[in-house]
């Protein structure tokens, strides 16, 4: 057999090594773990939105047969610490913070107040009703500018319902705006909905009193941070908390940060000596874990009268919920810092505020506050492209960013600091292209004409995302055996495959065959170390540290070899499995794999088997962004107000794609969601801060007659110059951009009622009310 | 607590007689009691599918029933689909299109669409795309899962599986 001259895993459509476990049942995922003597969790959750505790007796319930404990805010007193933010501390935010279980107030419906732990998750929920909770309700605020009247304090001692802001921007804005041509306002608002991945939370703690050890499966996305919390919140030894991820159910933002349960359970675990199960159900999944998206944008902008933007001007207010949670303040800051998109512009101003209202707390959903900054840059692109008489492709090719210009610093758009600078890209082409697979030319014409009684509507939208969220992530690499080097990994996998493309790029790193790459990763005691995996961040940085440990191995061999050949390790190479002498063909005399495995194993090397054992750090300060465009070509039914999505082209650049086929399913799949969101998805609470869209009869999913073949084209244009690997981040671009074509479309359709759509979601009532309401009706 | 029932039912094949407390669903009776874990709970209210099984061949939630009411029949899971490590030409479909990420809805999807393929031959895209609607999916956006149901069909003219 004739070994390959360049083996290429990378840029190949690899099935999943992962899927077989999953197609046969064979999975595990959290609600799977059974230990031996394990206890039920159930959780007792304010049915109030805003009121005073006065008064909590358990005693009843804890009498009742199988209950083994309940929990309340004094049992976790001594402990108590507020769950801490994670990324994007605004000053103030830290004043706002959640406790895992109510003391005097609670503040949303869905607010943990007290923990059952029984025989049976049966018996436990039974427990629930026999808990006697006394509630003086207080009047709920329910939206961002009713919190901004400060009438109602959610955290009275704060004096104020404003948790953290910040002002960013750069350039000249007053003069801009002074001077301009032509200025335009608008308020936008995108809606409270969430990532809703198919398995719920859950969480089992087992304690073992002998060791000290605490071993806790369930933890997600962020391992390394949950622990370090936990160690912090239950004064345990680091060495002595181990987190597993067992299988997970996908996660979009909303999974894996830590949350009060994250700290109950272990902590009931701990008090009974006994493994504690806690499984959160769907209902308490829509009260209880983070929702997202909800913005309000009051934004101005500034042009002359060609077209070219100059300023962009904007006051957004990010719905915290009742408390700021983990990474609360995500939404308003990244909708502020990529507001102004792959576009240039010569002044930006951004306010970033975040406010608590008396419902469930924010987080992050796929792409957050890309999706909702780019609904609001692309709707104001077909705004103004309309006020001056333009083609919305011809004000675009105007104001972006030129290949010529790259690497483009935007400037300080960002509350953390980072200086946004687009690290390569070519704008307009990724433009082009999905213009081209769309068929634009012949479907513009189209545009708010009437087919089967249906208005037809074309949207299109630019993005620039990004991705690699630093600063570091590690790999480990072993070399076992001559066929067997084991890979393991501090990120986690929540669905993406991982498994697979981790192994893809160790493999042709190492010039092995994929068979000979075992993927570990999911386990704490692993990596001492990681960040975790969001943000589009797994392959860009996990995937070079990858690729550094496999370069320092490499070296490792050479350096066995080395003493062995009594030769200088620069005069020999590694290739397709064995040391040479550089220069020497490949039949010639070497060291075989297996020999130097031998070698190093036998201490004839000079430091024995470890040398064979590497860890490496890939560390980004910056990030890489990944671009592109969606187009979408809808029919609105003017009776019924539903929109049709007849088709959907997604087009990303991610520098260079790793596996087609995993990532297909990352953009078809992100564009998906992205409609079902935009459309049909919508966490809407009533005055008195109760959740109306609380089960999924209510909270609408999108199903497989919802979403339409939707086309996804990978484009490589542009290697980011920041990595080994010249990888850009893949599993967000592709949802990010749906609410601002669709609702592009949308208006497009609706252009003979005058709609112009700057809310979402476009939901059938929503369509409606604007066209029953629209002056041409 | 009303009184322990006593029920048979045969899961992939093999005979089960357990007694069962009424108020047990027929989902936790099949991942707690039986250890078939493979069939998966996304809603626990009878929209997401994720908890679907095939009972006396047809496709039902078992999150919406009783195991009592399962007394007597003949249930199928995701652990009865392939033999001897095999995989149905169903699930190898779904493998070499990418019709999963998370992997959590997809026992419900290959029970749904085996009784399915066992009912509907050479299914056009529509009827595969009505079929799995009870079904839902976050991961994929339904399109490789469409395209993997067309290729079993196509391949093994709907004897995938059981």
């Amino acid at each position: 057999m004739v070994a390959r001259n360049h083996q290429s895993y990378i840029g190949s459509p690899v099935k999943r090594q992962e899927d077989v476990r999953f197609l046969t049942g064979s999975a595990q995922y959290v609600a799977d773990v059974k230990l031996p003597g394990m206890l039920h969790a159930a959780i007792l959750r304010s049915p109030h939105a805003h009121g005073r505790v006065t008064a909590i007796d358990a005693s009843e319930a804890l009498v009742l047969p199988g209950v083994h404990g309940i929990y309340t805010f004094d049992d976790i007193a001594p402990l108590a610490k507020p769950i801490p933010v994670r990324v994007f501390h605004l000053p103030g935010l830290e004043d706002f913070l959640q406790y895992h279980l109510a003391g005097d107030k609670v503040r949303y419906v869905g607010e943990p107040v007290a923990v059952v732990v029984a025989e049976s998750r049966y018996l436990a929920e039974d427990a629930l009703e026999a808990i006697q909770v006394d509630y003086d309700p207080l009047p709920p605020v329910t939206d961002v500018r009713q919190s901004l009247e400060d009438s109602v304090l959610l955290h009275e001692q704060n004096g104020s319902n404003l948790a953290g802001n910040a002002v960013v921007g750069f350039g000249d804005i007053d003069a801009v705006f002074l001077n301009a041509d032509y200025t335009r306002k608008e308020e936008f608002r995108t809606h409270r909905h969430t990532g809703n991945p198919l398995e719920t939370r859950g969480l089992v703690a087992d304690f073992n009193a002998r060791t000290g050890d605490l071993t806790v499966w369930g933890p997600t996305k962020v391992p390394h941070t949950v622990k370090k919390v936990l160690v912090d919140q239950l004064g345990l030894s680091a060495d002595r908390v181990h987190l597993v991820e067992p299988d997970v159910g996908g996660g979009f933002g909303i999974r894996g940060e830590f949350y009060p349960e994250d700290f109950l359970i272990p902590f009931a675990a701990t008090r009974l000596g006994r493994p504690v199960k806690w499984v959160e159900d769907r209902l308490e999944h829509l009260i209880a874990a983070n929702h997202s998206r909800e913005l309000l944008c009051e934004v101005e902008i500034a042009a002359s009268n060609d077209g070219t933007l100059l300023g962009l001007r904007a006051t957004l207010y990010g719905d915290m919920g009742a408390y700021v949670r983990t990474h609360g303040a995500v939404v308003p800051a990244l909708a502020a810092g990529l507001l102004i998109g792959p576009y240039r512009v010569a002044a930006f101003q951004a306010s970033v505020n975040c406010l608590v209202t008396n419902k469930v707390g924010a987080g992050t959903y796929r792409g957050p506050g890309l999706y909702e900054g780019c609904f609001i840059r692309e709707r104001l692109m077909d705004i103004v492209a309309g006020d001056l008489g333009l083609d919305p492709l011809e004000i675009r090719r105007r104001n972006l960013i030129q290949p010529s210009e790259m690497p483009f610093t935007v400037g300080p758009t960002r509350v953390d600091g980072i200086i946004t600078t687009y690290d390569s890209g070519n704008y307009p082409s990724a433009l082009d292209r999905m213009l081209q697979e769309l068929d634009y030319d012949n479907l513009a014409p189209l545009q708010g004409q009437v087919r089967d009684g249906k208005y037809q509507g074309v949207g299109i939208a630019c993005y620039v995302e990004p991705t690699g969220y630093g600063p570091y992530e590690g790999a480990r690499v072993v070399l076992r055996a001559a066929d067997s080097v084991d890979l393991y990994l501090g990120i986690t996998s929540l669905g993406q495959g991982h498994e697979t493309v981790m192994a893809q790029i160790c493999a042709d790193a190492l010039e092995l065959p994929m068979e000979s790459i075992h993927v570990f990763h999911g386990d704490t005691d692993y990596m001492p170390r990681s960040v975790g995996t969001f943000g589009s961040r797994g392959t860009v940085m996990a995937g070079n540290a990858i690729v550094l440990a496999c370069n320092s191995l490499k070296e490792r061999i050479l350096d066995v070899a080395a003493g062995y050949l009594d030769a200088e390790t620069s005069d020999l190479e590694f290739r397709r499995g064995a040391v040479y002498r550089t220069g020497q063909p490949e039949e010639g005399p070497g060291l075989t794999l297996a020999e130097v495995v031998r070698l190093a194993e036998s201490g004839q090397a000079d430091n024995g088997t470890d040398r064979l054992d590497v860890t490496e750090y890939f560390r980004m300060g910056d990030r890489t962004y990944s671009y592109g465009a969606h187009g979408a070509h809808v029919a609105v039914d003017p009776e019924t107000g539903k929109i049709e999505v007849l088709r959907y082209v997604v087009v990303e650049d991610v520098g260079r794609c790793v596996n087609p086929l995993a990532m297909h399913g990352q953009s078809i799949g992100g564009a998906a969601q992205g409609i079902g969101g935009t459309i049909l998805e919508e966490l809407v609470y009533d005055e008195d801060g109760q959740l109306l869209t609380g089960t999924f009869m209510d909270y609408l999913l999108p199903t497989s007659r919802d979403i339409p073949h939707i086309e996804s084209i990978i484009l490589e244009e542009a290697p980011s110059p920041l990595n080994p690997l010249g990888v850009k981040g893949a599993g967000e671009g592709s949802i990010l951009a749906t609410g601002a074509a669709l609702a592009n479309a949308v208006s497009n359709a609706l252009k003979p009622f005058n709609i112009n759509i700057t809310q979402l979601p476009l939901s059938p009532s929503r369509i409606r009310d604007l066209i029953r309401n629209s002056p041409t009706h | 607590m009303s009184e322990s029932l006593q029920i048979t039912v045969t899961v992939n094949g093999q005979e089960h007689q357990s007694t069962v407390e009424p108020r047990l669903t027929l989902a936790d009776f099949l991942r707690e009691d039986l250890g078939l874990t493979g069939t998966h709970l996304g809603c626990e209210h009878g929209i997401c599918g994720a908890c679907t099984v095939l009972l006396d061949g047809e496709a039902v939630r078992s999150c919406l029933m009783l195991a009592v009411q399962a007394d007597g029949a003949e249930l199928t899971t995701v652990e009865g689909l392939s033999s001897d490590g095999r995989l149905t030409a169903l699930q190898k479909a779904f493998q070499d299109n990418g019709a999963l990420q998370c992997g959590f809805c997809t026992p419900g999807f290959l029970m749904t669409a085996t009784a399915f393929l066992r009912e509907t031959k050479n299914p056009t895209e529509a009827q595969v795309r009505d079929a799995i609607s009870g079904n839902i999916c976050r991961c994929t956006g339904y399109v490789a899962i469409v395209q993997a149901v067309l290729e079993a069909s196509r391949y093994d003219q709907g004897q995938g599986g059981g």
